[in-house]
């Protein structure tokens, strides 16, 4: 039973998602306490893209129920939704930065339309938000002109413009070397950490899992099947389990 | 019975850039023309839908300004150099075309006003929206679609920005806009063009030409057929945004997109027309 004075940022109920005649997600029971960060692993096409799509509203789920902060998000209008999404932040797989926009105004978007702050205190905030992933020099440039790590530190500014309450990664280091992605995924449980913020990571990438979780959930077939820490899932006895850490690391 | 025969020309244009399966042969003939059918419903419904998202975001604050602007430019003054020289080839072939038919039933002295009327009651209109189609369509079914599959679009959604006020809006708004300008450019140049033509052949000096062509022209021969280009810029905003905001399947994804885009804004256009021209017959003569 939840705290109404105190909701759980995400509760999922029996949720269920199907693309025509292929269910993605079969009866999904999950909830994650405030400031934890938790991983989503398992095979591609399990649906962990999908989990988190349903999850910011981006796709209507078939049944089940979603809360963010104790809101049932399944029956909102795009205006009721669009009051969530301010507490909400999202890390794009592809980054998914403007193309004709430079990285200050990319970052700039959703403050400008979200926040009552005049130029110069926007100005400033995008400074930050940009120092902050390490890309103060890079202000003025597009997207076109950087690398794909650059790409996901400027996604991740974005995410962040709104100082959201809960922030969604798909596969934040998918596609970088060990060492940028090693860097991304520092980067992320850093700014988690400082900003309190509970985090949902979608990944193949067990390195992260394994240093950065505090939790990890084993999606198979649409079901959850393991949540726990990094050493749950390796005493697991689980034959899928066990193949997957073995293929994974 | 016109509008009928262009019905039958969309409708039959929609179902080939609308997606089917054409691998089937035979007997199951019924079965694609009913798919097809069903895909031509299904794209009307959704279409119908995302006009009234459209038309709510349109209306409700806050409104996008300065992204407005900025279509506009890339619609309008972008546009210009393309209709203005598609105007004036067009002033060019009425003029020599025109002098030799003319001249043969004895009307030469009306050519000034065959030209002018021409290119401001129809070919100025519809050639402006067919250029703007090509150009402006396919831009915007592209950079839309392109938006859409690389995950821009969803990225403004979470962001809680509309995307259909700030990408939509902003395009359709701007086309309705820029059309009937582009329109008065063309014409001009078309009937600058035309006179160029006539003059070569037969020197005459502009301001005769204008006053034998305007001469028992009113503002009600060019006000309707300039103002119907808004229904043609709307035409082109709402179905290329549509196209470009429906893509799915990567970069082939994007292509289809563009060319239905394209496609389908030129020939709703041009039925379009056929139905307004009747109306401005019935309503202005």
């Amino acid at each position: 039973m939840q705290n109404t004075d105190n909701p759980l940022p995400i509760a999922i109920a029996q949720l269920s998602k199907s693309f025509g005649a292929q269910t993605v997600l079969e009866g999904i029971d999950l909830t994650i306490s405030r400031g934890q960060t938790v991983s989503l692993i398992g095979r591609s096409g399990t649906g962990k893209s999908v989990l988190l799509r349903l999850l910011v509203g981006l796709d209507q789920p078939d049944s089940g129920s979603i809360r963010i902060d104790g809101e049932e998000i399944t029956a909102l209008d795009m205006d009721q939704l669009n009051k969530i999404r301010q507490k909400l932040g999202f890390l794009f797989q592809q980054s998914a930065l403007y193309d004709s926009l430079t990285l200050a105004e990319n970052v700039e978007f959703p403050l400008k339309r979200q926040r009552k702050l005049s130029p110069p205190e926007r100005k400033q905030k995008v400074q930050q938000l940009l120092a902050s992933v390490g890309l103060e020099r890079d202000l003025d440039k597009f997207p076109s002109e950087i690398s794909g790590g650059m790409k996901k530190r400027a996604g991740l500014a974005r995410a962040l413009a709104l100082d959201p309450a809960i922030v969604f990664f798909d596969e934040p280091t998918s596609g970088l070397d060990p060492i940028t992605a090693a860097e991304i995924g520092q980067l992320i449980t850093e700014l988690g950490k400082k900003r309190s913020m509970t985090s949902v990571v979608a990944t193949h990438d067990m390195h992260s899992v394994r240093c950065f979780s505090d939790r990890a959930v084993l999606l198979d077939r649409g079901k959850v099947l393991i949540d726990g820490s990094f050493d749950d899932l390796q005493k697991s006895k689980d034959p899928f389990v066990v193949q997957f850490l073995n293929d994974a690391t | 019975m016109h509008l009928g025969f262009s019905l039958c020309i969309v409708l039959i244009a929609t179902l080939s850039v609308l997606p089917g399966d054409t691998g089937r042969s035979g007997g199951a003939g019924i079965l694609v023309v009913t798919s097809w059918i069903l895909s031509v419903v299904e794209w009307f419904g959704q279409f119908g839908i995302f006009g009234k998202r459209v038309l709510k975001a349109t209306f409700s604050a806050p409104f996008e300004g300065r992204e407005f602007l900025r279509q506009l430019d890339n619609i309008g003054s972008q546009s210009l150099p393309l209709v203005a020289l598609a105007g004036a080839a067009i002033g060019v072939v009425l003029g020599l075309q025109t002098r030799d038919s003319l001249t043969r039933f004895g009307a030469k002295s009306l050519l000034p006003s065959v030209i002018i009327y021409s290119l401001i009651k129809e070919m100025g209109p519809i050639v402006t929206g067919l250029i703007v189609s090509g150009r402006v369509g396919a831009g915007i079914g592209a950079e839309l679609g392109s938006m859409k599959v690389t995950e821009q679009i969803d990225a403004m959604v979470v962001s809680g920005v509309n995307p259909y006020k700030f990408l939509a809006s902003t395009r359709i708004l701007a086309c309705i806009v820029a059309l009937p300008l582009l329109t008065l450019v063309a014409d001009a140049a078309g009937v600058l063009m035309g006179w160029l033509a006539s003059t070569l052949a037969e020197p005459i000096s502009l301001r005769l030409f204008l006053n034998a062509g305007l001469n028992g022209v009113a503002f009600s021969d060019l006000l309707p057929p300039t103002l119907k280009t808004c229904i043609f810029g709307l035409i082109i905003g709402a179905v290329s945004s549509y196209q470009g905001m429906q893509s799915h399947g990567g970069t082939a994804g994007v292509g289809r997109s563009a060319t239905s885009a394209v496609v389908l804004s030129s020939l709703f256009l041009i039925l379009a027309d056929v139905f307004m021209v009747r109306l401005i017959i019935v309503f202005f003569n």
